[in-house]
């Protein structure tokens, strides 16, 4: 395993605000690590401290082996950015927009041309390149930006919410092009999203932040499985013992319902050491149990279990 | 420095400043009246004798103050008229002209520096390698070249109204004397230098177009000082004077540019964003 990003307390302050708080974390080649948290939790700050467009406070940060503070402009050669905002210039086409960077890169004279031209067929704007951005659609900028952070073929993605208001076939695409860039181009990916669900599938790791600190980081089944205890658990039981397992199960769970057939309940947040003490009950109760599945959480859940434990602490 | 990645910038500002209204009308309008519209109607107005009168009139304490070089250069001219016409569009428009360079620099330079702010762009350009200073250098040039191009072209139109316009009174081709020469080649350039210094001070203390245009406006202070100086016959321009003022104006704007490029730095425009 090879380190693209490594950071050691990691800090940045903005007046009284502080933006990245002692942030310390590794980022393997070929990942595509996810930055979750709420809105000013950090994840933006973040990547520009990676890039190196922003200076830290304090604590370091070394990227693709380099720094960003000091090499910031060899760094930037080697990443590719999708800023939150896709900040084109709506007055050029499609195609200067991604010519002008393709120069700033300094791809090779003759490969511009047709690197651009790729570039527009792969993200589906081949047929509108002439256009003059500012009459695109949102989600038409939105890929014309992703476009242009894969142009120059970095080694290493920053991509501040890739998805944000795009429609669901949109957003597929998008995500499908990321996959593509880890999976097929060992392309390292850090992504910063509020899209849980594209988190769970996309990232190998992921890091959630709350102001500025690192609350959790891990793969995001084994964070869930850590993390969230409270599960939601199927019953199934003996259609007219139903009423019977209900008012078991309320000793175990903080909420149990049965389905209109009667013979299924769901008991929400049901501790996972648990399970076993919740089925012994029943058992006891001379209840018949056909089936106990207890559901896997998901990053869904580790984000609220987080948030409800900062949210009680404070 | 990356020459290429220089130009690639240059061309786009320009192909956005092309675009955009709200700089195109000044710097269209104003070399049009400074370097058409007033040569041409001061001389039209003063073939006639009433108008000439009342303008030498007006004129009186520039005419009396003349210093012996400029007495000597006017000494061909035989009548009053002549002389008095030469003056003011040898003397008292040459001020004027540097509002063109001075202008032309100015609002070109805030829209690239602080339109591009406004419209969110920059972002992207500083996760670039683009370094600071290729950004700096390629918003210096994209107002400076244009500037001097128009302040050369204007300089070429303003040749061709004032010995056109003026020959039923002056009855031969004058232009261009020594004075112009070094304020087309000397002066110019540095004027066009300063609109650019004020606008970049300007440009990081605001946030819209609109306010920077208006702020660093005040930039055309020491053409209205110039006027007014020698309209009230307290300084008369010439070559040597404006060799000297080239001079120092050049020093100005090589500190001003110096000290802009020094806090051009991508970690403070993107706090500021
Ligand atoms: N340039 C700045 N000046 C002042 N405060 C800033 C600046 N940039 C960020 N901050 C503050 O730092 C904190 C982190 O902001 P950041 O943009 O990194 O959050 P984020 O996680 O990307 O949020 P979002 O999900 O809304 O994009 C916020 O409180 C924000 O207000
Ligand atoms: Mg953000």
């Amino acid at each position: 395993m090879e380190a693209v990003i490594q950071t050691n307390d990691l800090t940045r302050h903005f007046g009284d605000i502080v933006a990245v708080d002692a942030l310390s974390l590794e980022i393997q080649r070929g990942e595509i690590f996810g930055l979750l948290g709420h809105n000013g939790a950090g994840k933006t700050t973040t990547v520009r401290l990676m890039n190196g467009v922003l200076n830290p406070t304090s604590g370091n940060v070394r990227v693709l082996g380099l720094s960003p503070v000091e090499q910031g402009a060899e760094l930037r050669r080697r990443t590719g950015v999708l800023t939150e905002t896709p900040a084109l210039y709506e007055a050029l086409s499609a195609r200067a927009n991604l010519t002008l960077f393709a120069e700033i890169y300094n791809l090779p004279k003759a490969d511009v041309a047709q690197r651009v031209e790729s570039m527009l067929a792969q993200f589906n704007l081949a047929d509108r390149a002439d256009e003059k951005v500012g009459g695109f659609s949102k989600g038409m900028k939105q890929r014309l930006a992703l476009s242009r952070a894969f142009l120059h073929e970095p080694e290493l993605l920053f991509l501040d919410e890739p998805t944000s208001g795009l429609d669901p076939i949109a957003a597929r695409q998008v995500n499908d092009s990321i996959l593509h860039a880890s999976r097929d181009e060992r392309r390292t990916v850090v992504l910063a999203t509020h899209n849980l669900r594209d988190a769970q599938q996309m990232c190998d790791r992921v890091a959630v932040l709350e102001h500025g600190r690192l609350v959790a980081l891990g793969k995001p089944a084994e964070l869930a499985r850590e993390l969230v205890q409270a599960r939601t658990v199927l019953f199934h039981v003996e259609l007219s013992q139903a009423a019977q397992a209900e008012a078991t199960l309320q000793d175990y769970a903080e909420s149990v319902s049965t389905d209109d057939a009667g013979g299924a309940l769901t008991a929400q947040g049901l501790v996972y050491d648990r399970i076993p003490d919740a089925v012994h009950a029943l058992a006891i109760a001379g209840i018949r149990v056909y089936q106990v599945s207890p559901q896997e959480p998901t990053l869904e859940d580790v984000y609220f279990t987080l948030h409800q434990v900062d949210t009680e602490a404070s | 420095m990356n020459w290429r990645a220089i130009f690639a910038l240059v061309r786009k500002d320009l192909s956005i400043v092309r675009q955009s209204k709200a700089v195109m009308i000044p710097i269209i309008m104003v070399p049009v009246i400074l370097v058409v519209v007033l040569p041409l109607g001061a001389s039209l107005l003063l073939g006639n004798e009433a108008m000439m009168a009342d303008f030498t009139d007006d004129m009186a304490v520039f005419f009396d103050n003349l210093p012996e070089s400029i007495r000597d250069e006017i000494a061909p001219y035989q009548s009053e008229s002549q002389q008095a016409l030469y003056l003011l569009l040898v003397y008292q428009f040459a001020p004027l002209f540097l509002i063109v360079p001075l202008m032309m620099a100015n609002v070109i330079a805030a829209d690239s520096f602080v339109g591009e702010r406004e419209r969110k762009t920059l972002e992207a350009l500083i996760h670039t390698p683009a370094t600071d200073f290729e950004i700096y250098a390629s918003k210096l040039l994209t107002a400076w070249i244009p500037a001097l191009i128009v302040t050369l072209a204007g300089s070429v139109l303003y040749g061709l109204v004032v010995n056109v316009a003026a020959y039923p009174i002056i009855e031969r081709v004058f232009f261009p004397t020594a004075l112009w020469v070094v304020l087309i080649v000397w002066v110019a350039p540095a004027a066009a230098g300063l609109g650019l210094a004020a606008m970049v001070l300007v440009s990081s203390r605001v946030n819209t177009f609109q306010e920077a245009y208006q702020l660093s406006g005040l930039v055309v202070l020491p053409v209205v000082f110039l006027l007014v100086g020698q309209f009230a016959g307290l300084l008369y321009l010439s070559p040597a004077l404006l060799i000297v003022g080239g001079l120092v104006l050049w020093g100005i704007d090589g500190a001003l540019l110096w000290y802009g490029a020094r806090s051009f730095q991508r970690g403070e425009l993107i706090a500021r964003l």
